[in-house]
């Protein structure tokens, strides 16, 4: 067993961790900003700890380097879509609506 | 004899049964095309599925399902466009006949 | 992959599968419908058919998915609650128990044949002479290339209809903005579609080059590329053309025309579709990038819709 064979459990599980308090937050929050917070930040560190065990488990620095760039891919779009969301919300609230 | 390489092909079974109650059931024409789309996903993975080997999956059907997967996108926007020109038309309807309505009683 | 992984899978996608179907709330349906697409994609890997899964999840789930959003959208526009009216009870019961019977019969037919990989190999032994190594591919633009080409031609067919359903009033203005800063707002959604489509542009040809040898391909590619403009459309980096533009039309047609050409000029070959031996690759990549283009325009349009009218609220 090499250091890379207890690390990559170890760092999915890291992963997964921050992935259930995502979406606990998700569940138990009460209104659409908080919700999207715990959504958007848990959530895409909990992808950066999964896909950093992923690069490790694949040992190459070409994959590292096409996962990180799927980390960042996911991290913009969440961003931007996270906006976008709270800013519905936000004039949702404003007027009064639920939608 | 079923084996455990048969679970995704019944799951498809499952999803044909499925999307079928929901077209029976489902009453609006958006609902029952995404039942459609249902049916088709499991169509797809009986397909796929049956082609399944030791460690890799039949390259033909996988091809004929990365096709099935198109023709239905093709065909739900095209259901779509039609389910929004049917809600015009009735839109229309509603409110010429309103305007009647309300140029006869005045 | 394990069993239990396997399990859960499969009871996770009909799980979301009959909520997509059983909820009151379209919306909650079309989400349910997205994340079941995605579970599918997962099947799929499970499956080691990396192919399908990247199209279950890009078209299936993605381009499906946004297209049962905005159709909800301009629905309720109409004044369309999207309230599925209540179907009576013997309806759903004789609906439950000829659906099971019916699962009864495809389950036990499913039971009869066992799962195999018969063409696998023979496809692999034929695969060198094509030049390349992605046997999806190669039976899509080779061994089946004539399925492909009239597929390329029902998603064209299927743009037609679609704006064939445009009011004469409207024909041939463009299709309903997706612009969100028009909207008040949006220099975030704005910055998010002018950097992406240029990256959807590098992935959509990276995509296509390694689709010879690796997982990827046209349809892949071309939904990546129609994501692409999807995002820059609602950012308003890009504005939907004309129907009559002679360029958007030259693009709709270019990857089913090359795609044709090529065909016929096999036909001097010997017979319909058939590749000069030593030029397989090359005339596999050059239908291919055509495909990928035309199949990204004719996506993001049919995303988009037919033509409105000038005073029409979106």
């Amino acid at each position: 067993m090499t250091l890379a064979d207890y690390l990559v459990p170890a760092l999915l599980y890291i992963g997964v961790f921050f992935y259930a308090a995502g979406s606990l937050g998700l569940l138990r929050f009460q209104d659409a900003e908080l919700r999207l917070h715990a959504l958007t930040k848990a959530d895409n560190v909990g992808l950066g700890f999964v896909a950093l065990a992923a690069a490790l488990h694949w040992g190459s620095v070409a994959v590292a380097f096409k996962i990180a760039a799927v980390w960042l891919f996911a991290l913009m779009a969440a961003g931007a879509t996270a906006q976008l969301m709270a800013r519905r919300a936000k004039t949702a609230a404003e007027r009064g609506t639920d939608r | 004899m079923p084996t455990l390489m048969h679970l995704y092909p019944l799951t498809g079974a499952a999803l044909v049964g499925l999307g079928l109650y929901g077209i029976v059931t489902l009453r609006h024409p958006l609902r029952q095309l995404l039942a459609v789309n249902v049916v088709g996903a499991g169509i797809f993975l009986i397909l796929g599925g049956l082609g399944r080997g030791t460690a890799s999956t039949d390259p033909f059907p996988q091809a004929l399902v990365i096709t099935g997967i198109v023709v239905a996108v093709a065909l739900t926007a095209f259901g779509a466009a039609l389910v929004v020109r049917v809600a015009e038309e009735e839109r229309a309807r509603d409110d010429t006949a309103a305007v009647e309505a309300t140029g006869d009683s005045a | 992959m394990t069993l239990a992984f396997d399990l859960i899978l499969c009871l996770m996608i009909v799980g979301t599968a009959a909520a997509a179907l059983l909820t009151h709330n379209a919306l909650a349906a079309i989400v349910f419908f997205i994340v079941f697409g995605n579970l599918l994609g997962l099947a799929w890997l499970a499956m080691n058919a990396v192919n399908v899964a990247m199209a279950e999840i890009a078209i299936g789930a993605g381009i499906t998915g946004v297209l049962l959003i905005l159709t909800r959208q301009r629905l309720m526009a109409l004044g369309d609650d999207l309230i599925s009216a209540e179907t009576p009870g013997w309806l759903r019961a004789g609906a439950v128990l000829a659906c099971t019977g019916l699962t009864a019969l495809v389950g036990s037919a499913v039971l009869s044949v066992a799962p195999a990989d018969d063409l696998g190999g023979p496809i692999a032994a034929l695969l060198p002479e094509l030049g390349i190594e992605n046997p999806v591919t190669g039976v899509l633009l080779a061994f089946r290339a004539y399925d492909t080409l009239l597929e390329t031609f029902v998603l064209l067919g299927a743009l037609v209809a679609v704006w064939s359903l445009a009011p004469g009033n409207a024909w041939p203005r463009p299709p309903a903005s997706l612009n969100l800063a028009e909207s008040g707002g949006g220099s975030v959604a704005q910055a998010f579609g002018r950097l992406l489509l240029p990256l959807a542009l590098v992935m959509a040809a990276y995509l296509v080059w390694a689709g010879s040898d690796f997982p990827g391909g046209a349809f892949q590619a071309g939904t990546v590329l129609a994501g692409g403009l999807i995002i820059a459309a609602i950012g308003g980096a890009v504005a939907w053309p004309r129907a009559d533009n002679s360029i958007l039309r030259a693009v709709l047609v270019l990857g089913p025309g090359v795609f044709l050409i090529i065909g016929l000029a096999g036909i001097a070959l010997g017979r319909f579709l058939f590749y000069p031996p030593g030029f397989a690759k090359a005339m596999i990549v050059a239908i291919e990038y055509s495909l990928a283009l035309s199949i990204g325009a004719t996506l993001a349009l049919l995303l988009a819709g037919r033509s409105v009218a000038p005073d029409h609220r979106s």
